[in-house]
């Protein structure tokens, strides 16, 4: 089985690179914008991951920076689109080199400010105060008249890369499977390094921690802010991927989603992210088609698998590919 | 021994609500003496191990570490200072194995730990430190082993080589023989014996075949208060102590 993962591994990736020419083949061009919507939701997964399955910081307001992420990007473009600056002094672009780099520093930014209050609480008071934040953010962009309040905004085109068309959804695909594989390897980096051993300690028990002389708030800080940043560069794709953004980005219901993926997945692996994030699209967009009452089935669905896997998706394939080896 | 004691407490008090747990206790330890505090239930030794190592911060009095006064520092600050303890329940990080709980240790006391893109696994001076510390406990061949399936025997020796990988000044053990069985017992005071010579000493405990093997001084602590520290021989000798603690029948 250990001889096999590599080469699964390796189809994977071949299957996700080919799968622009497969879906023209098989006639499925709805494949790509889903497949798209899947890495997003991974990217922002994964990153939630790391304070939620690496760190043991059950964060029920994730969303917020997966919609910070979003609204950067939809603000920066609807200020490039009206000639005018933000606060009139930043001017609005419409550039990705700028504006993803710039979504993921204040997402990372506002993960410090909430995370230096949250972090102070632990468990249960931890969850909600999460939540509290969200909702906060939340209720201030449904009022904030002058982005869109309730209704969002809209972007007339999808910000753009030098010597790529973005606004062909092959391109813009590929974009989001570079990113995603590249945060993929910054997660496997960040869990096995120092640091990631740190983080695992203090999921598991944070006096011993204190005890061999390592305070947990720093290093619970530090990752709180790498997963804002994660959420806030997926929340900028997707702003591209739908060119919309609105209040709905950072709803708890979304906040739900994110967790929903982790624990479909496999909380606290590599790629429990990624396989939870393809179930919950994959199902999500099936189950509509069947019916209106589509959350109704994804939550039975859930069920079983918590139930039964033991360690979601990821947990279940170990367990069959151990079987079967 | 010349000079300052290694640790010097001085008239610390804690209340909770009203209940007296430690009344105004002063102790001292040299460098290199093994001190024991016995007393039994509900005498104060489990807030004072925590007043010591910093859980709890004291109402009153002082706590002196080689001459600095630690008593306003975080339990974190007082590891660096050279306070390590161990656990009477073990608190250890039950996914991980052997080995990577000491390595944590040993990567706290090389600094801090916000290193992002080297794998942990990497860093050979800190797993050979790790190693030499479970080497030294005994628990080298375990080291692979996932946490979660040791024994309780080796949990505490665990425990043990997590407290000396922090390389401390004064190691406070805190009821090492709690939850084990007689053999594991004599193994634990035999290595506590070959301890003596490496750091200072300071044990909590119930068992007075260990206590009295072990220690150079014993400090007996009856409702809060030191009722009487002196050598195991005057303990024994002692009537006081005998009614307090070991019972008003025979020992």
């Amino acid at each position: 089985m250990r001889a096999l993962r590599p080469a699964l591994l390796a189809l994977l990736i071949v299957l996700l690179l080919a799968l622009p020419v497969l879906s023209e083949a098989l006639r499925q061009p709805a494949a790509i914008g889903l497949a798209t919507q899947v890495l997003i939701y991974a990217i922002a997964a994964m990153s939630l991951n790391l304070i939620l399955g690496y760190g043991g910081m059950i964060s029920f307001g994730h969303a917020a920076f997966f919609g910070i992420g979003g609204y950067v990007t939809g603000i920066l473009y609807s200020h490039f689109a009206e000639h005018s600056a933000f606060l009139g002094l930043v001017p609005g672009t419409n550039d990705m080199l700028i504006v993803l780099p710039l979504a993921m520093l204040i997402s990372g930014l506002m993960a410090a400010i909430i995370g230096a209050f949250c972090l102070r609480t632990n468990g249960v008071q931890f969850i909600m105060i999460t939540l509290a934040f969200a909702q906060m953010l939340f209720f201030l962009f449904v009022s904030l008249k002058t982005y869109g309040g309730d209704d969002g905004l809209m972007m007339r085109r999808r910000d753009v890369l030098p010597f790529l068309d973005t606004r062909n959804d092959t391109n813009f695909y590929l974009v989001c499977l570079t990113l995603a594989g590249l945060w993929l390897a910054v997660t496997r980096g960040v869990v096995r390094s120092k640091f990631g051993l740190v983080l695992g300690g203090l999921r598991q028990n944070e006096q011993r921690m204190e005890a061999i002389g390592i305070a947990p708030y720093p290093y619970k800080l530090v990752a709180f802010i790498i997963a804002g940043m994660g959420a806030g560069l997926a929340g900028a794709l997707m702003a591209n991927y739908l060119r919309f953004v609105s209040p709905g980005m950072m709803n708890w219901t979304r906040s739900g989603d994110l967790m929903m993926m982790v624990i479909l997945g496999g909380v606290g692996t590599l790629m429990g992210p990624l396989l939870g994030a393809a179930a919950f699209v994959i199902l999500e967009s099936w189950l509509t088609t069947l019916t209106e009452n589509w959350q109704f089935p994804l939550g039975l669905l859930l069920l079983a698998l918590v139930l039964f896997t033991n360690g979601g998706l990821a947990g279940l394939l170990d367990r069959l590919w151990g079987r079967t080896r | 021994m010349n000079g300052p004691p290694l640790l010097k407490v001085s008239g610390i008090a804690k209340r909770f609500d009203g209940l007296v747990a430690t009344d105004h206790v002063s102790l001292e330890q040299n460098a290199g003496e093994v001190h024991a505090l016995i007393g039994p239930n509900g005498a104060g030794k489990s807030t004072f191990v925590n007043l010591l190592c910093g859980s709890l911060r004291p109402d009153a009095g002082t706590i002196k570490l080689d001459g600095a006064d630690i008593g306003h520092l975080s339990t974190v600050e007082r590891v660096h200072r050279g306070l390590s303890r161990t656990f009477q329940m073990t608190q250890l990080l039950l996914d991980y194995s052997v080995l990577e709980n000491v390595q944590l240790a040993v990567q706290s006391q090389a600094g801090h730990s916000f290193r992002f893109f080297k794998s942990a696994r990497y860093d050979a001076k800190a797993m050979a430190a790790a190693m030499a510390c479970l080497v030294r406990v005994g628990l080298c061949e375990r080291a692979k082993v996932r946490v979660a399936d040791l024994a309780q025997g080796e949990r505490k020796q665990l425990e043990l080589a997590i407290a000396l990988a922090a390389k401390p000044r004064l190691l406070l053990l805190d009821e090492p023989m709690a939850g084990l069985s007689a053999l594991d017992s004599q193994n634990m005071v035999a290595l506590l014996q070959s301890l003596k010579t490496e750091t200072t000493i300071f044990i909590v405990e119930h068992d007075m075949n260990a206590v009295f093997a072990l220690a150079d001084r014993i400090s007996v602590l009856v409702n809060g208060r030191i009722l009487m520290s002196g050598t195991a021989a005057e303990v024994k000798a002692s009537d006081d102590v005998r009614r307090a603690y070991l019972g008003e029948g025979d020992v």
